[in-house]
Formats: structure tokens, sequence, C-alpha cells
């Protein structure tokens, strides 16, 4: 085997004949190494005219075209003749194309004026608008197309969600939903015993866990955890070209992909938030029982005391419709993906703002309703 | 040396071989695919891998470049180990290299100028103008000129695959490795990429290791090609394309590349 032996550095000879300055170059040029610049080989020198000359040059690349170059272009602004005819012919081509591409052609630019990007942010907004109202008019009919052919449902696909975005969720919704109930029952603790109140800290537990943050959070997680998921996975479908080859079959991707999802969610989540509710009340009875030296019976009679059916009914219509958002966010935001990683990327994001965002926005509608309903 | 074929038997070693790869075992998800590979490419060769599909041409090519850690068996280049080096010595001969996958595998979020420009940025010393005049003439090569400010989902197919040579040749490489490169493209788009790909080997001594199994590209670019077999888990003939197709005794071989007329 031969031992590799260590290349010859780039170099650039320079002898003077009368006027002429004959620049010889040599040794491997490679363009992540080092190379001669051609203001440090002119140095001082005012030649009338130059020419370079490559005889004994060793394996080139792109950098020695960059060389010439920039000796032709400091020989033009000097007004010296610069000879380049003695040099490889591949390498004359080469310079050619170079040079070609030097000229400079209209940049294409991405960026639009002010009024141009109003017009394109309101056509943008008005084609996402009737996307939305599109989708969910499919969901809808599929919804309807159910009842008449329940055989077709993808019922194994809707089970594997089920476990997916239920049980597979369970410990970091347990996580959660302890430590919001901890920290409620410390903070109503801190006021209540002022008063000597210390046992009503189960009723503020009860209730706002119940009503409002039980369903909440166990949303919230679901949210950056089913939605994100949805949405990714209906992005890298689109980019595969997946969901098409569903249209073209003519299966309708609403049927095949969205509904098992929807259904899943849709039935998971009140299950979800009556586990997180469960959760939540016993952090609340950990701190009673450390912090106020409540006992568990009497904490547990209070709550139940405090918290009646209804109460319980409106927290789980609510998990029922943040199940079913976090559910249409996700499809839709998958289903709108570009198709690219990029694209994919921005769905999943999207799915998890539009779903935390919609959430917030039923949560305060319900809290109207109920309030007006006296539930 | 697992060469069955002994009409034409082992191609004369070359003297000074750009890339040495001795008794390399690959597996794939746990599964050995190839065991005892050994072979070597010369410089400024042409040198196709080529095989039926799922036979292991892009686990070889995956293991060569070390995506895959090989399980056995070394690669060296231009004398140098690879397989075996540390990661600062594969770093500095990865400059040595340029690779075109079958996708073209552009970065999505950057423009065909930005994406030629990346491994310029990362590897050399120039100036920002520099490179994005080398960058212009890069994709110019390709017949991509006017396009530096696209982004790769506003190109076709056949474009992202000439904007992925572009960027595979930023370097000047001594080595290009090709993935599929003739794959989902039209007749038209793959004679212009034969004519590239040559165009590159000529007038630079570029060594090119092509895995494909198209056969106008093997008959009309390939020096010497190896072929592998799933059954052998190796390279079952290797040696000049015309002279496999004439006189291997291997049915497998003959098979391979008589499909069709072109080689009538």
């Amino acid at each position: 085997m031969p031992v590799p032996t260590e290349p010859a550095r780039a170099c650039a000879a320079t002898r003077t004949e009368g006027g002429r300055l004959e620049v010889d170059l040599g040794g491997e040029w490679r363009i992540c190494d080092q190379r001669p610049v051609w203001a440090e080989v002119l140095g001082a020198q005012k030649p009338e005219r130059v020419r370079i000359t490559a005889a004994g040059i060793g394996p080139w690349d792109t950098s020695i075209l960059l060389f010439v170059l920039e000796a032709r272009a400091g020989c033009r602004k000097s007004g010296i003749d610069c000879d380049i005819g003695s040099l490889p012919e591949k390498m004359r081509l080469l310079l050619g194309q170079f040079e070609a591409t030097l000229k400079p052609g209209a940049k294409r630019e991405h960026g639009e004026d002010l009024l141009t990007t109003v017009g394109l942010a309101t056509a943008h907004a008005t084609t996402n608008l009737r996307g939305i109202l599109s989708f969910l008019g499919e969901c809808v009919l599929g919804a309807a197309r159910f009842p008449g052919r329940p055989h077709k449902f993808r019922w194994g696909d809707c089970l594997e969600q089920m476990q997916e975005c239920g049980a597979m969720s369970l410990p970091i919704v347990s996580l959660i939903s302890f430590l919001v109930g901890l920290t409620i029952a410390y903070q109503a603790a801190v006021e209540l015993r002022q008063f000597g109140a210390d046992i009503f800290v189960a009723d503020v537990v009860g209730l706002s866990v119940v009503r409002e943050m039980g369903p909440m959070m166990a949303a919230v997680i679901l949210a950056g955890r089913t939605g994100a998921s949805f949405a990714a996975t209906l992005g890298n479908m689109k980019a595969n070209e997946e969901i098409d080859a569903l249209e073209v079959l003519g299966l309708s991707p609403i049927d095949f992909l969205v509904l098992p999802r929807l259904l899943a969610l849709g039935l998971m989540m009140p299950l979800l938030a009556l586990y997180a509710n469960c959760v939540g009340i016993l952090g609340g009875m950990v701190v009673a029982g450390g912090v106020l030296q409540i006992p568990a019976s009497a904490y547990w009679v209070e709550t139940q005391s405090a918290i009646d059916l209804s109460d319980l009914n409106a927290g789980l219509i609510k998990a029922t419709t943040f199940g079913l958002l976090i559910g249409l966010s996700g499809c839709l935001r998958g289903l709108q993906a570009e198709r690219s990683a990029a694209g994919v990327g921005r769905a999943t994001t999207s799915a998890v703002v539009t779903a935390i965002l919609l959430i917030i926005v039923a949560d305060a509608i319900y809290a109207v309703v109920f309030h007006a309903m006296g539930i | 040396m697992p060469i069955a074929d002994p009409a034409t038997g082992p191609s004369p070693a070359p003297s000074d071989p750009a890339i040495e790869v001795e008794g390399l075992e690959c597996s794939y998800d746990g599964e050995d695919i190839l065991k005892d590979v050994t072979f070597q490419v010369g410089r400024g060769e042409s040198f196709f891998i080529i095989g039926p599909s799922g036979c292991g041409k892009t686990t070889l090519l995956r293991n060569m470049v070390g995506l895959n850690q090989p399980l056995k068996g070394t690669v060296r280049f231009l004398g140098k180990p690879f397989s075996s080096a540390d990661i600062a010595t594969r770093r500095m001969q990865l400059r040595n290299f340029g690779m075109l996958f079958q996708g073209g595998a552009l970065w999505t979020s950057l423009t065909l100028r930005q994406n030629v420009s990346l491994p310029l940025e990362e590897h050399t010393s120039l100036n920002r103008r520099q490179i994005e005049e080398i960058a212009n003439l890069k994709l110019a090569q390709v017949d991509l000129g006017g396009f530096e400010d696209y982004y790769p989902s506003e190109i076709s197919g056949g474009m992202k695959k000439r904007a992925g040579l572009a960027r595979a040749l930023a370097l000047d490489p001594a080595i290009v490795f090709f993935d599929e490169p003739w794959a989902g493209l039209d007749p038209i788009t793959s004679r212009k990429l034969n004519a590239l790909i040559r165009q590159i080997r000529d007038t630079f001594g570029t060594t090119l290791v092509i895995v494909s199994h198209e056969l106008d590209p093997i008959f009309s670019l390939a020096d010497r090609v190896i072929m592998l077999d799933r059954d052998n888990r190796g390279i079952i003939a290797q040696g000049a394309p015309r002279e496999l197709a004439e006189s291997s005794p291997d049915k497998r071989v003959k098979e391979f590349l008589h499909r069709g007329s072109n080689t009538a």
C-alpha cells in the first residue's frame, strides 16, 4: 500500500520579464486549505502585463478559479492586461462558467410590501376560514353517515387511539392533577386558617377541581400530547401522499382518519377528567391532613357535601367538548400541513396553540351559559 | 473474498485505490445483510454497486460513508482508515466526500443557495461573497442558475436531485457517492444527470461510487461494477459491465444485465 504523502501546498511563484509579470501556479489547490491571495502575490509590483500559467499544477478545484478571478478583477481595476491563455483548457472552461454566474441577476424577493402583505394575509385568513368550515362540515356529514354503516367504522384504530390518549396519558395526568389539587389546597389553607375555617379547604379544592381545574388540566395535557401527535401523524401522512392515496381509492380521510380519533378523544376525555378530579381531591386531602391536621374522613364528608351532581356534570360536559376540540384542531392542522418537514412542525405547533385557545374560549362560554342556567 | 464468478474472476485491484473495503459485515434492523464484502475502487473510477432490490446496496453505501457502523471489517479512504477512526479524524475525512441521497435530502428551511453554501461555511475560510459565488457556480453547473433563492418545496423532484448534487459538489470532493440517482426521474432528466455526472468525473477526476439498478447508466458510465445478492449476502460478481453481461456464467448476473434491450 502506498504511504500517503503530504500534499504540496498551493503556491503562486512570480518572476518579471521586461514589464510582464509571470505568475506560475503550482502545488495542490483544495478549497478547504489555505491558498495564495492575489493582493499578496502582486505586492508592490506594478507590471504592465500579467500572464498566469499553471504548467506544474497538481490536483486543483474551485479554489484556483477564485484566485484567477481575483487576479483578473485586480488587473482590470489597475488597467493591466491579464493573459490566461496558457491555463489548461478545462480550467478556462470553468472560468468562463464561473464568470457567467457572477453577472448580477434578478434576486427573488421573498418579502412583500405592506399592502401586498395585508392582502395576502386577508386572502390566507379567508382560505383558512373556508378550510375550517369545510372540515367541520365534512366531520358532521361523516358523523351523520356513521349510524347507517357502523361496520365500516375503523373500530380498531379507534380503540388504539383510546389506549394512546387515555391509558397512556394516566401517569402525566396523575402527576399534574395531584400537584394542582395540592397547590389549590395550600393557597386556600393560608387564607382560611386566619378565620378558623380550615375545613372549607375541602369545599374550595372540591369545587374548583371538579368544575374547572380537573377538565381544564386534563385538556391542556391532551392538547400538548395527543393533539400534537394527531397533527404530526396526519401531516406526515400528507407529506408521504398517504392521504392522496386514500382519496384516489374513494375513501374519505375524514371517515378513515379523523372520526376514529374524534370518537376516541370524545370518550376518553370525560373519563380522564373524572380521574383528574379524584387525584386533585386526593392532593388537597394530603395538604389538609399534613398542614391543617384535618382527618381524611372529615375532609371527604365535607367534599361530598360541597359537590353535587350538577357540578360533576358541568365538568364532564366541558371535558367532552374539550376532547372534541383537541381532536378537531389536531386533525385539521395535520390535514392542512404543507408537504415538508418544516410544514409538519408548523402544523404541530399550530394544533397545540389552536386547541388551547379553543379550550379557553369554550370554558368562558360554558361559564356564562352555566351561570345563566343556574348550574 | 466471496467472488462467485469464475469466468470473470476478481478484477485487478487498482494500484492507487481511493477506497478500500475489507471484510465488511453489515446489518439492517438487527438482521445480517452483508458478510465479508471486500473490494477496492481506483482513483477517478466510476464504480457501480448493482443488484436487485433488497440485496443491501444502500446498506453497503451507508456503512461505507459512516451513516451506519459496520459489524466487522474496515473502510479506508485515500489510504487512511475511516470506519475505525475517531470522530475528529472522520470529520476531517468527510471533507473529501460528497453524497447525493435518493430524494436530494435538501434542508427545507434553506434556499438552494443556502443549501449549497452550508458545507462551504463549515469547512472553508472563504468569505460570504466568495461562498455565494461558488454556490451560484455549482447551481449553474447543475442547470439551476436563476433558482438560487428558491426553497426546496418550490421546485420539482428532478431539480431537487440536481440541487442535492450541487450541494454534494460544493467542496469539490475527491469521492462522490450516489444513492439511486436516477430513481423517479424521466428519461430526459436522467440523460441530463448522466451527462452531468460524466462531466464531474472528466473535469476533476472525481471518484464516483453509484448505487443503482438502472441499466442505461450502468453500461454508459460504469468502469467497474460489483453485483450483490441477497441469498449470498455479498458480492457475486465484479468487473466491467459489458464483460459481465457477455461472459458471466452466473445466471443471476446475466438475467440482471440482460433486462430489456439495452445490452443487445
